[in-house]
């Protein structure tokens, strides 16, 4: 039993770890084949022919295009990352602190929409057509159909400019220091996110729940004289998580993407006004990497959201051989 | 608490809480402990509903209107919900039809059965509480070991499942039982084993058991009292031998008359019309519409219990008057030659993805004759069935039509044999596209082999006459139509192409016996008329001499006998065939 469920993540870890190789394969030929010139970019409209020509042997861009794919995966596996056009320093040094600080961003918007989104949903499945539902219902539809920059541009006209002056507006945080060392600074950015993930997940686990307390199964714990506290957690929930994971897995890989347009926003550091800036200077070393670990984040929270699915689903866990 | 108080229903009604319109009203029941009142209605009578009462229970959007409920001196109905919670389970216990969606899929069965002894501070200790597990198992014959009560739902089988049920129900001793066609899925000899237990565990424990079902046969075999709802009313109540040998309301004759019954000769008879929903109903009595013997009165108000005689009673204001729906008796085939064969099996085996679960399957369908092909679920009937409709695509053997040889899939057959073989699937609900008027359905065939749309049309209006229905049906959607009428939609559907052989999977299993028995009708007029060789899929044994002139039985895969229904349901060779037979219940033996 224990082994099988270890035998099952590793062939999913696997399985992953393909996806990868080939979202690598595709960022690489996507990129590369762009028909913009890195080295033009950056010398500019009088660079002579020859210095673009070294510029462009000094990156490596005039080996065939599988060497210079050979070289490029080589690098990442062996830590290597190469080295920015732009900032002409190492993509490991120049990248690693921004992820870190996107990564904490995320980690702190997940933290706080998952509980969120299941509690609000799971209460307006209880609640069903009654006041909390109905407002909550039509919270979410209009936080969904906002985009996260108009969230943004609201939670700032409300928080930091027009009405009140209570947070600031922009996050100043000097790239390598500590995210947590600007908590104001990081208040909004978090809220943005929350605000754009949970209306979602809290509609799904609605839907979820909802279907789950129509069941045969609650009915009859009802029937058989358990209490409301026990119908609800101990019947209802673990029946009703397991869809809600998909959904949420989903949404914290959009996030990954999503985050670009709020750090944008609050001018936070992290990977996605550095993927914003290395787009327009053609930086390619750096928007591969990006690449790669955005499709990476989309690879792992979806793994983790199967195997969560497979662990509280009895039918699905027993089923592995 | 007196010794015989067990349950007593007065003057019971609940409403659709959004218009106030009765689901069930007027119901006066009462049961002793000990014994079990079988209550019987077809689907939307209100049965449920009424035995959801009993624990005070009521489903979304229906509410009481008025009415008491005494599960031996408590009345039920005016607990609040802290003392509701604590008689459900307790006092008065609930078994429910589906044991796999009633069982909670998350949750070990262990665990399932000593919450419910948690919740009514049932045994004192959690040692006196396994004890107590381990005796409730082993009186509804699982095993004890404490490996099996950590198995989860659906490592059980459907009748072990429902056996957990019992025990959850049995668990805390209560003095009522509500059970909610307990065995509807079950396979017949799981059905006997399980009908065994209630029976016994109602006895030793004097609990007085409300058992809601649609199947009388199951009703004659385990109850001692009757009630029959129609229409969310209780028409008629008595005994059991006094209700079956006497039926006194002309709906009570009706259902008696339309119940396939395996130690019965008589072949069945259906009734048209339907029961209306709630709201729709008509003034007066409900079942007027469809009654021969209906006259102005009774359309005035519904009637009153007129007493029969012993403890029976009707509510019809001719209950007294003895008149009998004509009952159809079953032809004797013997001297007649059989047909000539149609579709020809030989030496068919088929399975799925590799497990072989057909072997090696002979069988003769014949023109203008019926072959009833009856097993239990996984017995392998219906990949047979699909294996000829082409449906089916792993399969070896020889399938012959009118001694061509067919394709493997209805993909690669040609043209006329694909049209030559109809297929009707088991669930009318789910078989008819929702989106499309029923006439498109039909006529769908017709048009892909390029009918205009007026031919196409007319031929439409010509089948549907032939199911019996009405021009104007062919405009109606699918949800606008009940399941007896979505069915004999299907079957037109089959028809307009203008079979040889019709395929019928299951066709009336979904169906109320009434409209079952209309349907049985039907198809054996269709096939007299049209020279129609039909092959009928069924797990419903009892049905067989009513429909076929032949039958075949399934077992794990395999055919065990084959000959005339007449000769093996009446006098069967084989010890399966034997013991099916006997398992499956019976009115006409219960009351001999």
């Amino acid at each position: 039993m224990k082994a099988s469920i270890f035998r099952f993540v590793l062939k999913r870890i696997a399985l992953g770890l393909l996806t990868l190789f080939i979202v690598s394969l595709l960022i690489f030929a996507v990129t590369q084949a762009l028909p913009s010139d890195p080295a033009e970019a950056m010398l500019g409209r009088e660079a002579t022919p020859e210095t673009l020509e070294a510029l462009r042997a000094d990156f490596g861009l005039d080996k065939p295009i599988v060497v210079q794919y050979g070289n490029w995966l080589f690098g990442i596996l062996s830590g290597d990352l190469g080295t920015s056009y732009a900032t002409s320093i190492p993509v490991s040094e120049y990248i690693g602190p921004r992820v870190g600080a996107s990564f904490f961003l995320l980690l702190i918007a997940a933290i706080g929409s998952i509980p969120l989104s299941i509690v609000v949903g799971a209460n307006a499945a209880l609640h069903r057509d009654r006041k909390f539902d109905t407002a909550s219902s039509l919270i979410s539809l209009i936080l969904a159909a906002m985009p996260e920059f108009v969230v943004g541009t609201i939670l700032t006209i409300v928080f930091s400019t027009t009405i009140w002056q209570l947070l600031p507006a922009v996050t100043y945080l000097e790239v390598g220091a500590p995210p947590w060392s600007d908590l104001q600074g990081l208040t909004l950015p978090v809220l943005t996110l929350l605000l754009a993930v949970t209306p979602y997940v809290a509609r799904v686990m609605r839907a979820a729940m909802v279907e789950v307390l129509e069941s045969d199964y609650v009915e009859m714990a009802r029937l058989k004289g358990m209490d409301e506290r026990t119908v609800l957690w101990r019947h209802a929930m673990p029946n009703a998580v397991g869809p809600a994971f998909q959904v949420i897995a989903l949404n914290l890989a959009y996030l990954a993407g999503g985050v670009i347009i709020v750090e944008r926003l609050f001018n936070f550091p992290g990977i996605g006004s550095a993927l914003a800036d290395a787009v327009r200077s053609r930086d390619l070393p750096v928007i591969q990497f990006l690449a790669l670990i955005i499709a990476g984040v989309y690879i792992l929270t979806n793994l983790l959201a199967d195997i969560g699915t497979v662990l509280v689903t009895p039918r699905l866990r027993t089923r592995l051989k | 608490m007196s010794s015989t108080a067990g349950l007593r229903i007065v003057d019971l009604r609940l409403n659709v809480a959004a218009t106030g319109n009765d689901i069930v009203d007027d119901i006066n029941l009462k049961i002793e402990r000990g014994r079990v009142l079988g209550l019987v209605g077809e689907s939307g009578s209100g049965k449920t509903t009424v035995g959801l009462a009993v624990l005070s229970h009521a489903r979304r959007g229906v509410e009481v209107a008025h009415g008491q409920i005494f599960c031996g001196d408590t009345e039920v109905l005016g607990l609040d919900n802290e003392a509701k919670r604590k008689i459900r389970g307790g006092l008065v216990s609930y078994v429910p039809q589906d044991p796999a969606s009633s069982l909670n899929p998350a949750l070990k069965i262990g665990m399932q059965l000593v919450e419910v002894l948690e919740a009514h501070d049932f045994g004192g200790s959690s040692e006196a509480r396994k004890a107590r597990i381990k005796e409730m198992m082993a009186e509804v014959l699982l095993p004890t070991d404490d490996e099996y009560l950590e198995r989860y739902p659906h490592q059980l089988s459907g009748g072990q499942q429902q056996r957990v049920g019992l025990a959850m129900a049995f668990a805390c001793r209560p003095s009522v039982i509500v059970l909610d066609e307990p065995t509807t899925g079950l396979d017949v000899s799981t059905q006997e084993h399980v009908l065994k237990t209630i029976r016994q565990l109602t006895r030793d424990h004097g609990v007085a058991a409300l058992y809601i079902t649609h199947d009388l046969a199951v009703i004659a075999d385990l109850a001692d009292d009757v009630a029959v709802m129609y229409s969310g009313r209780v028409v008629e109540q008595g005994e059991v031998t006094e209700i079956f040998k006497n039926p006194a309301h002309p709906y009570t004759r009706h259902l008696v008359a339309a119940a396939p019954d395996i130690a019965s000769k008589k072949s069945i008879v259906g009734l048209a019309g339907r029961a209306e929903s709630p709201g729709k109903r008509p003034v007066g009595c409900a079942f007027a519409p469809r009654c021969e013997l209906a006259e102005d009165a009774c359309r005035v108000a519904f009637p009153k219990m007129v007493p029969v005689g012993g403890r029976q009673a009707a509510a019809c204001i001719k209950a007294n008057q003895k008149a009998s729906v004509a009952a159809g008796w079953a032809k004797t085939m013997s001297t007649r030659t059989l047909g000539e064969p149609a579709v020809e099996l030989v030496s068919v085996s088929a399975g799925y993805s590799g497990n072989a679960v057909v072997h090696d399957v002979s069988l003769t369908i014949r023109k203008g004759e019926c072959l009833a092909l009856v097993g239990e679920s996984g017995s392998g009937k219906t990949t047979v069935s699909r294996a000829i409709g082409g449906l089916h695509r792993e399969w070896t053997g020889s399938i012959r039509l009118n001694g061509r040889e067919l394709k493997t899939v209805a993909r690669q057959r040609a043209v006329a044999d694909r049209l030559a073989i109809q297929y009707v699937f088991q669930n009318p609900y789910g078989s008819l596209n929702p989106r499309r008027t029923v006439g498109d359905s039909i006529a769908r065939p017709l048009i892909v082999d390029g009918k205009s749309k007026h031919d196409a049309r007319r031929v439409v209006l010509d089948v549907l006459d032939k199911v019996s229905l009405p021009g104007p049906y062919a405009n109606k959607y699918p949800d606008q139509l009940s399941g007896g009428e979505r069915q004999r939609i299907a079957i037109a559907r089959a028809l307009v192409s203008e079979p040889e052989v019709l395929v019928c999977d299951e066709v009336t299993s979904a169906l109320d016996v009434l409209v079952q028995a209309a349907i049985v009708d039907l198809l054996g007029d269709l096939r007299r008329q049209l020279g129609l060789a039909m092959l009928f899929v069924t797990h419903n044994l009892p049905l067989v001499r009513s429909i076929a002139d032949e039958v075949a039985v399934m077992s794990e895969g395999r055919i065990v006998e084959v000959g005339m229904s007449e000769s093996v349901i009446g006098d069967p060779q084989q010890e399966y065939t034997q013991s099916l037979i006997s398992a499956t219940p019976s009115i006409e033996r219960s009351m001999r």
